[in-house]
């Protein structure tokens, strides 16, 4: 962060005084905020996602299973090409004009469960590289109490703005504004 | 906290409860402890016996080639579905009710997968060849034959094990780091590399709430297909008893059935060692005795349509089996299943049985006795008696196999036993998400 601005946080016992606050300084024009909450709050969710796109998780996920599906397909294939296994009267191989046999649908079963492994495999990795994690220090702004029953809001502001803030957080009803 | 349901608990409260959860344990526990790992020694000496005699040592004669290992495998795996079920399917459908218990149920299903997947290798004999069933690239160009179910069983089995624990880790983590910052010395510190640093920034719920979500997706269809494939290794063989469509869904409405009694099993204890009283009310036991029941009675209407449609099938080799199955050799273990698993849960129709504590962990012993019975049922006798009489064969098992099987339960339970003393065995965040919200103005409160 360069030194042109200004990082104040305020820490909130309740949701409607968070919500409230939150509202004010999106009124007055700062959008530079960092929401900390024990649990995922819908009220102030649906403050904070007005103007925010959805989590690009999902594309991960789609991205991972359609990989997980692919991969299935040839693994099976290839190997039942490469080694001709007749079982049952069921095979694959290369004939005239292409593949030909008729194996294909066991090997929708190991398809559906490299999908979930992949997507969700996928997922989780979408999830660590999205929301930063593994952090090894703890942010400037955090405050252990966030992850017990506190609510907290950081504004990174233009120096000369923190006297303002200060007063929006205090007035919606702010417990705590730290120095 | 003596009675919670008086007054709601405070977001603090959790944490506090929860922490308290992982204080040093008394002796009781250790006692526990040393008993589960005497049990678990014995275990582990039998197989050690199993690897150096061979596989006479378990009893294993043609034709009764699976009997005590394969059923014990099918019945672990069956005890993980309730797990998944809880996590997954309740999360999707938001039935509040599973918050409390999740966590536990989460745990068990992981460790009893671990317990499964021993079974495929003790039964194997020399389970140092285990990875020929994986797909690998080697010298001589061979592959698995994809069209085996025993092919298909790995990979379910594997992607479920998997998912289950990237699930649970991922709940795990805002969990961790609660209790980081509220825990101190080299606790703290191996919470704080666990939680990777969390912080319950909305930058980070974001992403959490839908990756969340997306797991539990996948881990719908995986739990119902798990059990589907574990069927397969039976109803894609001819043997008579086994050449069913019925199985796919028999198996899944079997285990969760067996799963709800196991997480009871674990929960109640927890409970009442705990002092949860006031996270894991009655309401939620009478939630788990009603799945039970349902589950229960669906398994009566599956036994139904087995005996119609093995009567109804005209195949005399099948009615044979049947018959055999109903009146000879094991018919002990048949009619002791059908007490315990058609008779025994309807006492929980009642009220009152859902909320006593002592009936629900009575009801789900006899439920997990008579679900271990099912598929040594299916397994034994199916094989006992099939096409052939020159291939008819009667098992009896051996102290071996007795002592490795009932290792098996000791190694789920010390799992399981460690793991409520070093993780939050209660679901930090997700408890906290069904309390109302801390609000000043009380007006707003039932907004949520």
């Amino acid at each position: 962060m360069p030194d042109a601005t200004e990082t104040i946080v305020g820490v909130f016992a309740h949701v409607d005084t968070t919500v409230r606050a939150l509202e004010e300084l999106r009124a007055k024009g700062y959008r530079d905020l960092t929401v900390y909450t024990p649990v995922p709050v819908h009220e102030i969710e649906e403050v904070l996602e007005r103007d925010r796109p959805v989590s690009r998780v999902r594309l991960f996920t789609l991205i991972g299973g359609l990989t997980g599906i692919a991969s299935a397909f040839l693994l099976t294939i290839w190997t039942s090409l490469i080694w001709g296994l007749v079982t049952g009267g069921k095979y694959l191989q290369f004939g005239p004009g292409g593949i030909v046999g008729s194996s294909l649908p066991p090997f929708v079963i190991i398809a559906f469960e490299l999908m979930v492994l992949f997507g969700g495999i996928a997922t989780v990795i979408g999830l660590v590289v999205l929301g930063r994690l593994p952090r090894f220090r703890p942010s400037a702004t955090f405050d252990p109490r966030f992850t017990n029953d506190r609510f907290g809001i950081a504004i990174h502001c233009a120096p000369g703005r923190s006297g303002s803030v200060r007063e929006i957080l205090r007035t919606a009803g702010a417990e705590d504004v730290p120095a | 906290m003596s009675d919670g349901r008086a007054t709601s608990p405070t977001y603090a409260d959790v944490t506090r409860d929860v922490a308290r959860t992982l204080e040093p344990p008394g002796n009781l526990y250790f006692s526990w402890m040393s008993v589960v790992a005497l049990i678990l020694t014995a275990g582990i000496l039998a197989w050690a016996g199993q690897i150096w005699w061979g596989m006479g040592m378990a009893g294993k004669r043609v034709p009764q080639m699976w009997a005590m290992y394969i059923t014990s495998f099918v019945f672990w795996i069956g005890i993980g579905h309730a797990g998944t079920l809880i996590s997954a399917i309740l999360y999707l459908f938001r039935a509040r009710w599973r918050t409390s218990i999740y966590r536990a149920a989460e745990a068990m299903t992981i460790f009893a997968v671990m317990t499964a997947g021993l079974f495929p290798l003790i039964h194997a004999g020399r389970m140092w060849f285990a990875y020929y069933l994986l797909p690998y690239p080697n010298q001589r160009s061979l592959w698995p034959n994809f069209r085996s179910p025993l092919v298909w069983d790995v990979f379910a089995i594997s992607t479920y094990l998997s998912i289950s624990t990237v699930f649970f880790i991922v709940g795990l983590i805002p969990d961790i780091a609660a209790l980081r910052d509220v825990s101190t010395g080299w606790r703290r510190r191996v919470y704080a590399m666990l939680a990777l640093g969390w912080e319950g920034a909305d930058s980070q719920w974001r992403h959490y709430r839908r990756a969340y979500g997306l797991l539990a997706a996948l881990a719908t269809p995986l739990v119902l297909s798990v059990h589907s494939v574990v069927s397969w290794d039976f109803a894609m063989a001819l043997v008579p008893g086994w050449h069913s469509t019925l199985f796919a869904p028999f198996f899944v409405d079997g285990a969760i059935f067996s799963g709800f009694a196991m997480v009871l099993i674990l929960v109640l204890p927890m409970r009442h060692f705990f002092r949860l009283h006031a996270y894991i009310q009655e309401k939620h036991l009478d939630a788990m005795g009603k799945l039970i029941l349902v589950t229960g009675l669906v398994l009566t209407y599956f036994y139904l349509c087995e005996i119609f449609t093995s009567l109804y099938s005209g195949d005399d080799i099948e009615k044979a089996s049947l018959f055999w199955k109903v009146t000879k050799t094991y018919a002990w273990a048949l009619w002791l299943m059908y007490f315990c698993n058609c008779v025994s849960p309807l006492v929980l129709f009642w009220r009152k049985a859902r909320t006593s504590p002592v009936v629900l962990y009575v009801v789900s012993i006899l439920v997990l006795i008579g679900m271990w019975f099912e598929r040594f049922n299916i397994i034994v006798p199916s094989l006992g008696h099939d096409f052939y009489p020159y291939t008819w064969g009667i098992y009896y098992p051996s102290p071996t196999d007795t002592m490795i099987v009932i290792g098996s339960f000791a190694w789920f339970f010390i799992l399981f036993l460690g793991f409520i003393r070093v993780m939050p065995s209660l679901s930090v965040v997700e408890v906290k998400e069904t309390l109302p919200p801390p609000m000043r103005d009380p007006t707003h409160a039932g907004r949520h």
